[in-house]
C-alpha cells in the first residue's frame, strides 16, 4: 500500500510530466509557425492568381509583349517586368559576384587577423543599410556621377540602381563564401604548400574548389537578393514598364511594378488587385528555380573530408 | 654550369608566381576598398543633406506641404509601436522554435520539413512577406492596414533570423552542461530554462537586436499592405487616464514608418523635400548603424569572455 507521502510525490512527477510535454508541444507550435507562413504564402500568391488567370490566358501571360494592366486596352505581359527585373539582377550581380568573391578569398587567405577583424563588422554594416536609404544613393549621388561620364543618361535608369543594389549584395556573398572556406581543413593547404604552391595558387586551386559547394549557395542567395530587390529599384529605377534589355533606360522590375499598385488605391478583388499577386507569384516560382537549382549544383559539387 | 642556370630559371619561377599573390592581394583590398569607400559616400552624403535639418522640431512636427515646416512625429511613433509588435511576436516565436529545434526536435521527417523551410523562408524576398500579408492579415483576418498588420508581417519576416541565431547560441553550449544538470534530476525544461536559455541569451539578443534592426528598415513589404503616406495624427495613446488604464487601440490605428516616410519625399521633385529625405535617412542609418553596431560589439565580448 502507498504511504500518503508516496501518493503525493506520484501526483508531483504525473503533473510534472504533464507539465513537460505541454511545454514540448508549445514549442513545437512556435516551430511550426514557419511552415504555416510557407503555407499561407503559397495559398495567398495560388488563390488570387488562380482568379487571375481565369480572366487572363497563361499564353498571353507568358508571351504578350506590353504591360498596361490598368488601362482599359489592358495587357498582361509579364515579360515586360522580367525583363526589367532580369536586366537589372544581371547588373548587380556582375558587381557582387566577382567582388564578393574576392574579398572572400581574400580575407579568408591572405588577410593579416587585424584586417579581418576590422573588415568584416564593416562589410557586416554595409548589409544592415536600410534598402530604401541606399535608393536614394543611387537616385540622387550614383546617377548623377554616372551623367557626369555619360550626360545622355536618364534620370531613372536600371545601372545606377543595378550598381547600387551589386554593392548592397557583396556582403552576402563575401560572408558565406569567407565561411566556406574557412571550413575547408587546413592540412588541404598544408599538402599544397608543402608541394611548393603559392598563396594564390593555393587559394585558386585547392581551396575554391574544396568550397565550391558552400560558394554557390552565396551565389544563389546573392541572385535571390537581386530578383526580389525592390526599394531601389521603385526609387532609382522609375516605374514605367519597359520591354528593354539595356540598363541605360528607366524601366520596371515585377517588385517595383507590386510597390506602384500598392501606393494606389486599388478596390479589393478587382484585376488590378490580382496582377500583384499573379507578378508575385512569377517572383516566388523564379526565386524557387534558383533554390533548386542551387541545391543540385551543391549535391553535384559536394566535397566532404 | 647547367645547375646554375636552371637554379636561377627555378628563381624566376618562383619569383613570376610569387607576384601572383601580390596582385591577388591589391585587388583583395581594392575590392574591399570599394565596399568602404561606398559606405563611406553614402553616409558623407546622407549627413551632408540631412544634418542641417534635424533640429528638435524635426521630430516632433507632423508631414506638412510645407517642407519646411514637415517632420517625422507620426513616423517614429509609429516605426516604435510597429517595433513593439514585432518584438513581441517574433522574439518568444523564434527563441522557441530554436529551442525546440536544438533541445527537443527527434530526428524526423517533421523536424527535416521545418529546418528546410526555414532556410528557404530566409531567401523569400520581403516583397512577397507584403503579399501575404495583404492576402492574410489584411483582408483575410480583417486586421485592416493597421499597425497589428504590419507588426505581424515584420515578425514573420525576422523570425528565420532569430531561430538561427537562436540555434548557433544554443549549439555552442557544451553538452557535459546538459548532462550535469540532468544527472541532477532536473527535466527537460527545466535544463532549457535554468541553463540552456540563460547561457544563450547574449548570442539570442545579438540575433534578436539584428532582426530588428533590419525589421526598422524594410519599406516594401510594408507598402504592400498599404500603410498610408501621409498621416497627420498619432495613434491612440496605450495608457489611459481612466481604469483600465492600457488600451490596445492603437493596434488597428493606420500608421507610417520612417521608411515610408522617407519614400515619399524621396519621389517629389522638389529639392527641399529631398532635403528631408535625406535628413529622415540619416536618422534611419544612424538607428540601424547603432543597432548594428551593439550587437557586432556583443558578439565581440561574448567571444572573448565565453570559455567552457
Amino acid at each position: 500500500m502507498p504511504t500518503p507521502l508516496s501518493s503525493s510525490r506520484l501526483s508531483q512527477r504525473r503533473a510534472r510530466i504533464v507539465r513537460e510535454r505541454a511545454i514540448e508541444v508549445v514549442l513545437f507550435l512556435a516551430a511550426l509557425v514557419s511552415v504555416f507562413t510557407t503555407v499561407g504564402i503559397v495559398y495567398i500568391l495560388v488563390k488570387e492568381s488562380v482568379v487571375f488567370f481565369q480572366q487572363v490566358s497563361i499564353v498571353d501571360f507568358l508571351t504578350d509583349t506590353q504591360w498596361t494592366p490598368l488601362f482599359d486596352d489592358a495587357h498582361f505581359g509579364i515579360m515586360v517586368l522580367l525583363s526589367g527585373t532580369l536586366t537589372s539582377s544581371v547588373v548587380a550581380l556582375a558587381i557582387a559576384i566577382p567582388l564578393g568573391t574576392v574579398i572572400a578569398i581574400y580575407l579568408s587567405e591572405f588577410a593579416p587577423f587585424k584586417v579581418r577583424e576590422i573588415a568584416k563588422p564593416f562589410l557586416e554594416l554595409l548589409g544592415g543599410v536600410p534598402t530604401i536609404v541606399y535608393g536614394f544613393f543611387a537616385l540622387l549621388f550614383v546617377t548623377p556621377v554616372l551623367q557626369w561620364f555619360y550626360p545622355a543618361l536618364p534620370g531613372f535608369n536600371l545601372l545606377s540602381a543595378g550598381i547600387v543594389m551589386g554593392i548592397m549584395i557583396i556582403p552576402y556573398v563575401s560572408s558565406i563564401s569567407e565561411d566556406a572556406m574557412r571550413a575547408v581543413p587546413m592540412n588541404l593547404r598544408e599538402g599544397s604548400y608543402a608541394m611548393g604552391a603559392t598563396r594564390f595558387q593555393t587559394a585558386t586551386r585547392v581551396v575554391v574548389p574544396a568550397a565550391f559547394s558552400g560558394i554557390a549557395s552565396a551565389y544563389i542567395l546573392g541572385i535571390s537578393r537581386a530578383v526580389g530587390e525592390t526599394m531601389i529599384l521603385a526609387v532609382a529605377a522609375g516605374m514605367q514598364p519597359n520591354l528593354t534589355f539595356n540598363p541605360l533606360e528607366p524601366a520596371a522590375t515585377i517588385t517595383a511594378y507590386i510597390v506602384q499598385v500598392a501606393l494606389g488605391d486599388l478596390p479589393h478583388g478587382s484585376i488590378g488587385y490580382q496582377t500583384i499577386f499573379a507578378a508575385g507569384l512569377t517572383l516566388m516560382l523564379f526565386t524557387l528555380a534558383c533554390n533548386i537549382g542551387g541545391h543540385l549544383l551543391r549535391k553535384r559539387f559536394r566535397e566532404t573530408y | 654550369m647547367a645547375y646554375a642556370k636552371d637554379l636561377t630559371a627555378i628563381r624566376l619561377l618562383i619569383a613570376s608566381h610569387k607576384r601572383w599573390d601580390l596582385v591577388f592581394a591589391v585587388c583583395g583590398v581594392l575590392a574591399l576598398m570599394v565596399g568602404i569607400l561606398t559606405f563611406t559616400a553614402l553616409f558623407v552624403d546622407m549627413a551632408l543633406e540631412g544634418v542641417p535639418r534635424l533640429s528638435w522640431d524635426f521630430f516632433t512636427n507632423y508631414p506638412s506641404r510645407r517642407a519646411a515646416q514637415a517632420g517625422i512625429l507620426s513616423a517614429w511613433v509609429g516605426s516604435c509601436l510597429v517595433m513593439v509588435v514585432t518584438a513581441v511576436v517574433a522574439v518568444p516565436l523564434g527563441v522557441g522554435a530554436g529551442l525546440y529545434l536544438e533541445e527537443y526536435a527527434p530526428k524526423n521527417w517533421v523536424t527535416d520539413v521545418i529546418e528546410i523551410n526555414i532556410t528557404n523562408l530566409a531567401g523569400v524576398p520581403s516583397i512577397v512577406y507584403g503579399l501575404l500579408a495583404l492576402g492574410l492579415f489584411v483582408y483575410q483576418f480583417g486586421f485592416g492596414q493597421s499597425i497589428l498588420s504590419a507588426g505581424l508581417t515584420l515578425a514573420l519576416l525576422i523570425l528565420p533570423v532569430v531561430i538561427v541565431a537562436t540555434r548557433e547560441a544554443i549549439r555552442s553550449i557544451p553538452v557535459g552542461i546538459r548532462e550535469g544538470a540532468y544527472a541532477l534530476g532536473a527535466t527537460q525544461w527545466q535544463v532549457c530554462k535554468d541553463h540552456i536559455v540563460p547561457y544563450s541569451s547574449a548570442g539570442i539578443l545579438t540575433g534578436i537586436i539584428i532582426g530588428m534592426a533590419r525589421a526598422i528598415g524594410e519599406t516594401a513589404p510594408i507598402i504592400t499592405i498599404g500603410a498610408l503616406t501621409f498621416i497627420a495624427f498619432l495613434p491612440p495613446s496605450p495608457i489611459k487616464a481612466e481604469p483600465p488604464f492600457i488600451s490596445f487601440e492603437w493596434l488597428t490605428s493606420p500608421f507610417t514608418v520612417m521608411p515610408i516616410q522617407m519614400f515619399n519625399w524621396t519621389s517629389r521633385p522638389e529639392a527641399a523635400f529631398l532635403q528631408n529625405a535625406a535628413a529622415a535617412g540619416f536618422v534611419l542609418v544612424f538607428m540601424t548603424l547603432a543597432m548594428n553596431g551593439l550587437a557586432i560589439w556583443l558578439r565581440y565580448r561574448l567571444r572573448k569572455n565565453i570559455k567552457w
